[in-house]
């Protein structure tokens, strides 16, 4: 394990950087103009970098128009920038918490496996149950498993002060290889397939479809109104709940939340379980409502593009939903961009990646535009 | 976007701009390999830049970059702007068979895979590997010094372990005819067990593989695995091509991998430029129909690649028994199942 001095660093480092996420409530530049500017500057730079990949003119014209087209332009765009923003920010929202809580998880992708897996299993376990029991359960076996996998490491961290960074990155990795272990167990994997992937979650189980009777291929589904639910209990539980107030009271200073009478360990648990919880329902939402089975591989990077989103949204639940729809609209796109431009779907992790910079460094985004700032705000939260 | 890729855009910005508006367009959707895998996807591709340039087409693809993107791809595709998708591998099935049902009008084609019952409107392509493989296995059980063959696969699914098969049989056929004992390892055909990477991408696997199958004494190895071969490729070049050759699959690896070309015994072809193309023109007359598509040795879906470098070391009482005994498959009086 690491030295203290190692581990004080990291906290160091760490805390700087929650800092910055968190913010304050009244810097509405940082909160709103800044992440807009950083938008139009990273969407520029994707535009150099493509010319300096030697696509010309017209093609990055056509590309940026198919990115609008692609996630606002029609009903079936809207309908894909909405399926891929729920697990994004069920899981933003989870991290989101946590940060505010002071803690930085990095967890959310096995939070996220864990609990599509166990929502599969639970789904195909019992498909006699009608939908109405079904769907919730089997929502809640992901939340519960998320939260179960996220709490190792709020334990290891509360009881023996293991940084959460390395013990859910580990964790990450453990669940890898946990999901494909599990996928090739009898009772798990489809029959008649020897590749692992598990058998399919039955009619009875699947978030209903809330489009299909115009088009078919419309996929946003039911974990639409799960998600929207739970950005509203997420703003509750942190701004007008008693927990909440602890959470973010040792997030912002644990010293003083500890003086306060606070119990340091069991908030550091309850907040890793709640992120966990929130990443595990993500997870759940995706294998209920999209892929209809667990697959290795499919949690596809969403947890880790969620830590983007949190940063994004500024850990702020509404924050985050925006974060979440911008998020799912560059995912859509980018599909619009490959088809209509025939530009690489990679640039989209450029300009994705682009966006998470200039946040990062609002200094920087104050430089480039500084007729967008006042003055006096020199240097603001940074 | 690498340059192969950036090639296909080139072609296919060039024949739309050419053929302006009315054009007839091919889409494909990869699989996680990506456009540019020096294997399956890349041939498939292949077989839409010959129809870009035998037929005027307009071409286009979407790359997968994990099995989530699936549907979420073909779900693109479906505004109509496409005559026909093709979806490449096995892995695809599920989405490909959804998109399909949901709709009836839009032509699909997915290589590597078939439907049982067909689909009215999806023309499984799919491959009679093993007669390819099964050359393959019996030039390895002629060639190798140490009398021990080795091969790996990618995950253990039917179309890759097919290449498994028949390269084990083709190998127990040179042992009856010759009275010799040649045995592969990395794969039991009755079982069904062997060795497998578990991934289709990490080229370190594929070299590590290689290396522990020439420790147990193979000379010679068949990574069926993708680009994950590529690392078998390496190992061998750095050992020496008497000490490890490798048979590359699905495309003629001395042309996809041309860095690396010597070390390449032969490549077991997997023809899916052809039967893609065959495909598109099928769209284009009007004489598509939902069914099967079998390529084979006989109509050229499959087959072996030259020898490469090691065309002067393959003995010509060899390349005369390959010929045989693939006149043999041919006529049927060959089995490759090893029955």
């Amino acid at each position: 394990m690491s030295t203290s001095i190692g581990k004080r660093e990291l906290d160091d480092a760490g805390r700087a950087l929650l800092q910055r996420a968190s913010g304050g409530r009244g810097q509405f530049e940082d909160l709103v103009i800044v992440p807009i500017f950083a938008v139009i500057a990273a969407l520029v730079l994707g535009a150099l970098v493509m010319l300096a990949t030697g696509v010309d003119i017209g093609t990055i014209g056509k590309s940026f128009v198919a990115l609008g087209k692609g996630s606002v332009g029609s009903l079936n765009a809207i309908s894909e920038t909405l399926t891929s923003a729920i697990p994004l920010i069920l899981a933003g929202l989870g991290l989101g918490l946590g940060f505010r809580a002071g803690l930085f998880n990095i967890g959310a992708e096995g939070q996220i496996v864990m609990g599509g897996l166990a929502a599969a299993i639970f789904a195909f376990s019992f498909p006699g149950l009608p939908a109405i029991l079904l769907i919730p359960l089997s929502l809640l076996a992901g939340a519960i498993a998320g939260a179960i996998y996220a709490g190792f490491a709020g334990v290891l961290k509360a009881t023996t002060g293991a940084h959460e960074v390395i013990t859910t990155i580990m964790l990450n990795l453990s669940s890898f290889l946990i999901l494909i272990w599990a996928l090739k167990q009898p009772y798990v994997q489809v029959a008649g397939r020897s590749d692992p992937i598990s058998k399919s979650v039955p009619e009875a189980g699947q978030l209903p479809r809330l489009l299909d009777w115009i088009d078919p291929n419309l996929r946003v589904h039911a974990g639409l109104f799960v998600m929207l639910i739970m950005v509203a209990f997420i703003w509750w539980l942190l701004f007008r709940s008693k927990i909440g107030f602890a959470f973010r009271a040792s997030g912002e200073n644990p010293d003083a939340a500890r003086y306060a009478g606070m119990k340091s360990g069991l908030i550091i648990v309850a907040a890793m379980g709640t992120a966990g919880a929130l990443a595990g329902l993500g997870g759940a939402s995706q294998v209920l409502g999209v892929l209809e089975r667990a697959s290795p591989g499919f949690s596809a990077g969403i947890g880790f593009d969620a830590i983007a989103l949190a940063l994004l949204g500024r850990s702020h639940p509404v924050g985050i939903l925006l974060a979440g729809l911008l998020f799912g609209g560059l995912e859509a796109g980018g599909r619009q961009m490959q088809v209509d431009a025939g530009v690489s779907i990679d640039l989209i992790g450029i300009i994705q990646a682009l966006i998470i910079v200039f946040i990062a460094a609002p200094l920087l985004v104050r430089a480039i535009f500084p007729w967008g700032f006042r003055k006096d705000k020199e240097g603001g939260a940074a | 976007m690498t340059f192969l890729s950036k090639i296909g855009l080139a072609a296919a910005l060039v024949a739309g701009s050419v053929t302006a508006a009315s054009a007839f367009t091919a889409c494909q959707v990869t699989d996680t390999g990506g456009i540019d895998d020096s294997g399956f996807n890349q041939t498939a591709w292949k077989g839409v830049e010959d129809a870009i340039a035998a037929d005027g087409i307009e071409g286009r693809f979407l790359e997968s970059q994990q099995e989530s993107d699936y549907a979420a791809n073909l779900n693109s595709l479906l505004d109509g702007s496409c005559d026909v998708i093709i979806t490449v591998g096995f892995l695809m099935g599920d989405a490909t068979k959804t998109a399909a049902e949901a709709n009836p009008d839009q032509k699909f084609s997915i290589v590597d895979f078939a439907y049982d019952p067909t689909i009215p409107n999806v023309v499984g392509q799919v491959y009679a590997t093993e007669q390819a493989a099964f050359l393959a296995g019996y030039l390895a059980a002629g060639m190798t010094q140490t009398g021990i063959l080795g091969t790996f696969g990618g995950i253990n699914i039917p179309p890759v372990t097919v290449f498994m098969d028949g390269f084990v049989h083709g190998a127990n056929l040179y042992n009856e005819r010759h009275g010799t004992s040649v045995s592969v390892l990395g794969w039991n055909p009755d079982s069904k067990e062997g060795l497998f990477t578990g991934n289709f991408d990490q080229l370190d696997d594929g070299r590590a593989f290689a290396q522990n199958l020439y420790d147990e004494g193979a000379d010679i190895v068949m990574p069926v695995a993708g680009p994950v071969g590529l690392g078998s490729a390496s190992l061998a070049d750095e050992l020496g091509t008497d000490a490890l050759k490798i048979i590359g699959v699905d495309a003629d690896q001395t042309q996809t991998d041309p860095e690396k070309a010597h070390v390449y015994l032969t490549s077991v072809l997997k023809r899916m430029d052809s039967t893609v193309h065959q495909v598109i023109q099928s769209a284009m007359d009007g004489s598509f129909e939902g069914g099967l598509v079998v390529g084979t040795l006989e109509n050229e879906g499959v087959g072996l690649a030259g020898f490469g470098s090691f065309e002067d070391a393959v003995p010509a009482e060899l390349k005369a028994e390959l010929d045989e005994i693939r006149a043999g498959i041919i006529d049927g009086s060959i089995s490759v199942t090893g029955m």
